[in-house]
C-alpha cells in the first residue's frame, strides 16, 4: 500500500489488465483456430514441417484465455477507494493480487 | 541505413496478419487511454502511484528488458555462438535479479526515493547525482534509439516502407501511449507484450524443433555446422568471450558478465528498478525481480534456440555462415540479426505470421517505452526539479513530464540513425552498459555497506570508473589490446568496477564523510531492521509470497539448468 498522501480525485478507473490479456489472446486464439481448421493449405503444412501450427497455437491461446478469465473471476479487483476524494492513505486502486 | 535492403526478407503477410497486427495496436493505444484516467499527480505518471501488484510489476520487470536487443540480439547470438548465449540469462541476469530483490530493494523502496539517481543524491549529494542523472538520461535516449531502429527495420521488411517513415510512425505510437498514461501505460503494455512474445516465439520454436527432427536433430545439425559442438554447451563459452582460454573465459563470464555487468545492469538501472518501485508494498517490491526471474530462466529456450535452428536450416545461413563467422559480409545480404525473421519467413503460415510480427513489434515498442518512461522520470525529478525549476506545484511537473517525453522521443529518433551504423546492435549496447552501469554498481554497493564512504568519493569514483571503461573500449577498438568478441565489454566493465572501488576507498579515507544522521535508510548498518523488512500479513501472507523462499526456488532451478546444458 502506498503511504503517499493521496487526496487526489480519482474516477473509479480500475481496469483489469488480466481481462485485456484475455481479450487479446482470445481474439488471436479464435482467429488462429479458424485459420487452422478451415484455411490451412497443403503448402502451409509443408512449410511448417507438417504441423498445423495455427490450430495448435490457437487452441493453446484459447486455453490461456480461459485461465485468465477464470483468475479474474475468482480473484476480482478489490477497489478500496471511495468515490469522493478522502484523506485516507489507503485509497490507492488495488489491483488484483 | 539499408542493412536489410539487399536480403530477401520480405515476409509474405496477408490481410489476416495485418488484421491481427492492427488489433494489437488498437489494444496498445486503448491501454494508454485507459491508464490516462488513473493519472492525476506526477507520482501517478512517473511511478504508477506505487499501486501495482507484484505479478504485474514482475512481468513488466523482465519485459522492459525483453526489447529489441534481447529478442533480436539474443537470437542473433544464438545463431552465431549457439548455446553459450544462455549465460546472458542464467549467469548474466538471475543472480543479480535475486540480489536486487533480497538485498537492495529494501533501501530503494524503503527510502521512498522516486528514482535511482535520487538515491544517489541522498547518499552522496549533488555532484554524484548530477553525473548519474545526466549519464543515465543520455544512455536511455541512445538505447531508445537502438530499439526504434530495430523496430523500423522490421517494418521496413514487412511493408517495404523507407526506414525513416517507420521510425517516425513507431515513435509516434510509443509517444502517444507513454505521454497519455505514463508509467502505468508502459507497464501494462509490457505485461501484454510479454504474452504476445511468448505466443509468437513458443510456436515458432516448436515448429522449428519439429523441422530439424527434435532436440537430437538440432544437436546433430549444429555439430556438423561451422562452429561445431562448442555451440552446444554453455560452459566454458570460449567462442562467446573470444578469450581463447577456457579458464579466462569462465573467469570473464563469472566476474565480468555475471558479477559486474549484470549486477550493474539489473540493480542500478532505473529502467528496471522503476518497475519495482511502482509496486504497492515493500513485499511486492522485493518480489518483483524474483517473480520476473521465473520467466527469465525460460526465455532463452524461445529466443536462443530459434536462432540456432535458423543457423542450420535457413538456406542463406547454410551457404553464408562461414563467411559471417569470420566477420565478412554474406553474399545473400543477411546478418545474424535477421535470424528470427528468416525463420519466421520459412516456417510460419499466415495467421501465426501475424502473431509473430505483432510479437516482434510489441517487443521493440515496449523496450522503447521502458526507456522513455525511465528517461522522463529522471529528467523531470532529478534534473529539472532538482536543479532548474524547484518548488513548482505538482501539476507543473506532470505537464513537464509529458512534454519531456515528447522531446525525448525526438532525440531517440536522432539516435536511431546512430544505432543503424553498428553491425551487431548487441555489441553496441553492451558497450554502453559497461560504461554506465559497472562503475555505478561499484559506487552503490560500497555506499550501501560502508558508511564511511564520502560524497567526494561517490562522484570521483563514478567518473574515473566510466573513463577507464571508455579507455579499455577505445584501446580494443584501436586493436591495441587484442580483445575480440564480447569479451571487450566484460573486461571494460571489470576494469571500471575495480578502478571505481579503489578510487572510492582511497578518496574516502582522505575526505569527510556525511554525518550518520543523514544516512539512515540509505546505509545498511544505519537502517533499523523494521524499515528494511516487510509486512507478511494479509495480502503479503503465505510461503509463496516470501521473497527469500521464491529466490531459493529460482536459484535451485538455475543451477539445475546450468548442469543440464
Amino acid at each position: 500500500m502506498s503511504t503517499e498522501s493521496s487526496s487526489r480525485p480519482r474516477s473509479a478507473g480500475a481496469f483489469d489488465i488480466r481481462l485485456i490479456i484475455a481479450l487479446l489472446l482470445g481474439v488471436y486464439g479464435l482467429v488462429l483456430t479458424v485459420m487452422g481448421i478451415w484455411f490451412t493449405t497443403d503448402d502451409d503444412l509443408a512449410k511448417a514441417a507438417d504441423v498445423n501450427i495455427n490450430l495448435w497455437a490457437g487452441i493453446g491461446m484459447l486455453v490461456v484465455t480461459a485461465l485468465f478469465v477464470l483468475w479474474a473471476q475468482v480473484r476480482p479487483i478489490i477497489i478500496t477507494e471511495s468515490p469522493e476524494p478522502t484523506e485516507s492513505p489507503e485509497t490507492d486502486v488495488s489491483k488484483a493480487e | 541505413m539499408h542493412v536489410l535492403a539487399d536480403a530477401n526478407l520480405r515476409l509474405d503477410a496477408s490481410p489476416v496478419d495485418y488484421a491481427l497486427l492492427a488489433f494489437y495496436f488498437a489494444l496498445v493505444l486503448g491501454i494508454g487511454y485507459l491508464a490516462r484516467r488513473q493519472v492525476s499527480s506526477s507520482l501517478d505518471f512517473f511511478l504508477s502511484g506505487r499501486s501495482l501488484p507484484a505479478w504485474v510489476t514482475g512481468l513488466a520487470f523482465i519485459s522492459a528488458n525483453l526489447g529489441a536487443v534481447e529478442v533480436m540480439g539474443m537470437s542473433a547470438n544464438g545463431a552465431q555462438y549457439g548455446l553459450p548465449t544462455v549465460h546472458y540469462f542464467w549467469i548474466g541476469a538471475i543472480p543479480a535479479m535475486l540480489f536486487l530483490g533480497i538485498v537492495m530493494m529494501p533501501f530503494y523502496y524503503g527510502s521512498k526515493v522516486r528514482s535511482v539517481p535520487e538515491f544517489m543524491r541522498r547518499r552522496f549529494g549533488k555532484p554524484a547525482h548530477l553525473v548519474n542523472g545526466i549519464s543515465f538520461a543520455t544512455a536511455q535516449i541512445l538505447i531508445a534509439g537502438a530499439n526504434l531502429f530495430l523496430l523500423a527495420s522490421v517494418v521496413n521488411l514487412l511493408l517495404g516502407w523507407p526506414l525513416w517513415v517507420s521510425i517516425i510512425i513507431a515513435a509516434v505510437i510509443v509517444l502517444s501511449y507513454t505521454a497519455l498514461g505514463g508509467l502505468s501505460a508502459a507497464i501494462y503494455n509490457e505485461v501484454l507484450q510479454f504474452f504476445v512474445i511468448v505466443a509468437a516465439l513458443l510456436p515458432l520454436t516448436i515448429v522449428g524443433l519439429v523441422k530439424v527432427g527434435g532436440w537430437q536433430g538440432l544437436v546433430d545439425k549444429v555439430t556438423n555446422s561451422p562452429g561445431g559442438p562448442e555451440q552446444l554447451h554453455s560452459w566454458p563459452g570460449d567462442n562467446l568471450t573470444g578469450f581463447g582460454n577456457s579458464f579466462l573465459s569462465v573467469l570473464g563470464l563469472v566476474f565480468g558478465l555475471g558479477f559486474v555487468l549484470s549486477f550493474g545492469y539489473w540493480t542500478t538501472n532505473f529502467v528496471e528498478v522503476q518497475r519495482a518501485m511502482a509496486s504497492k508494498s515493500m513485499s511486492a517490491a522485493r518480489r518483483t525481480p524474483i517473480i520476473g526471474a521465473f520467466p527469465k530462466m525460460l526465455i532463452p529456450f524461445i529466443v536462443i534456440i530459434p536462432g540456432m535452428i535458423a543457423a542450420v536450416t535457413v538456406t542463406e545461413y547454410i551457404q553464408d555462415k562461414p563467411t559471417l563467422m569470420e566477420g565478412g559480409t554474406a553474399e545473400s545480404g543477411v546478418t545474424f540479426n535477421n535470424a528470427l525473421l528468416l525463420l519466421m519467413r520459412d516456417l510460419l503460415p499466415n495467421g501465426m505470421l501475424g502473431v509473430a510480427i505483432a510479437g516482434l513489434l510489441a517487443s521493440f515498442m515496449a523496450g522503447m517505452a521502458a526507456n522513455l518512461s525511465a528517461f522522463n522520470t529522471v529528467f523531470t525529478y532529478d534534473l529539472w526539479q532538482t536543479y532548474i525549476k524547484k518548488d513548482r506545484p505538482d501539476g507543473y511537473y506532470l505537464r513537464f513530464g509529458r512534454i519531456i517525453t515528447a522531446l525525448g522521443t525526438v532525440a531517440a529518433i536522432g539516435t536511431a540513425f546512430i544505432a543503424s551504423n553498428s553491425g551487431n546492435i548487441l555489441n553496441y549496447l553492451q558497450d554502453l552498459f559497461s560504461f554506465f552501469n559497472a562503475p555505478l554498481f561499484a559506487t552503490f554497493i560500497l555506499g550501501m555497506f560502508w558508511k564511511r564512504m564520502t560524497p567526494t568519493a561517490g562522484w570521483v569514483g563514478l567518473v574515473l570508473g566510466t573513463v577507464s571503461a571508455v579507455t579499455v573500449w577505445g584501446l580494443s577498438q584501436a586493436e591495441i589490446l587484442g580483445l575480440t568478441g564480447q569479451g571487450i565489454s566484460f573486461v571494460a566493465a571489470g576494469v571500471a568496477f575495480v578502478v571505481d572501488i579503489v578510487a572510492s576507498v582511497v578518496i574516502s579515507l582522505v575526505t569527510t564523510p556525511k554525518p550518520e544522521s543523514e544516512l539512515a535508510g540509505l546505509v545498511y548498518s544505519l537502517t533499523p531492521k523494521e524499515t528494511r523488512t516487510h509486512e507478511s500479513t494479509g495480502e503479503n501472507a503465505g510461503w509463496y509470497r516470501k521473497p527469500g523462499v521464491l529466490a531459493g526456488i529460482v536459484l535451485v532451478i538455475t543451477i539445475g539448468l546450468n548442469i543440464l546444458f
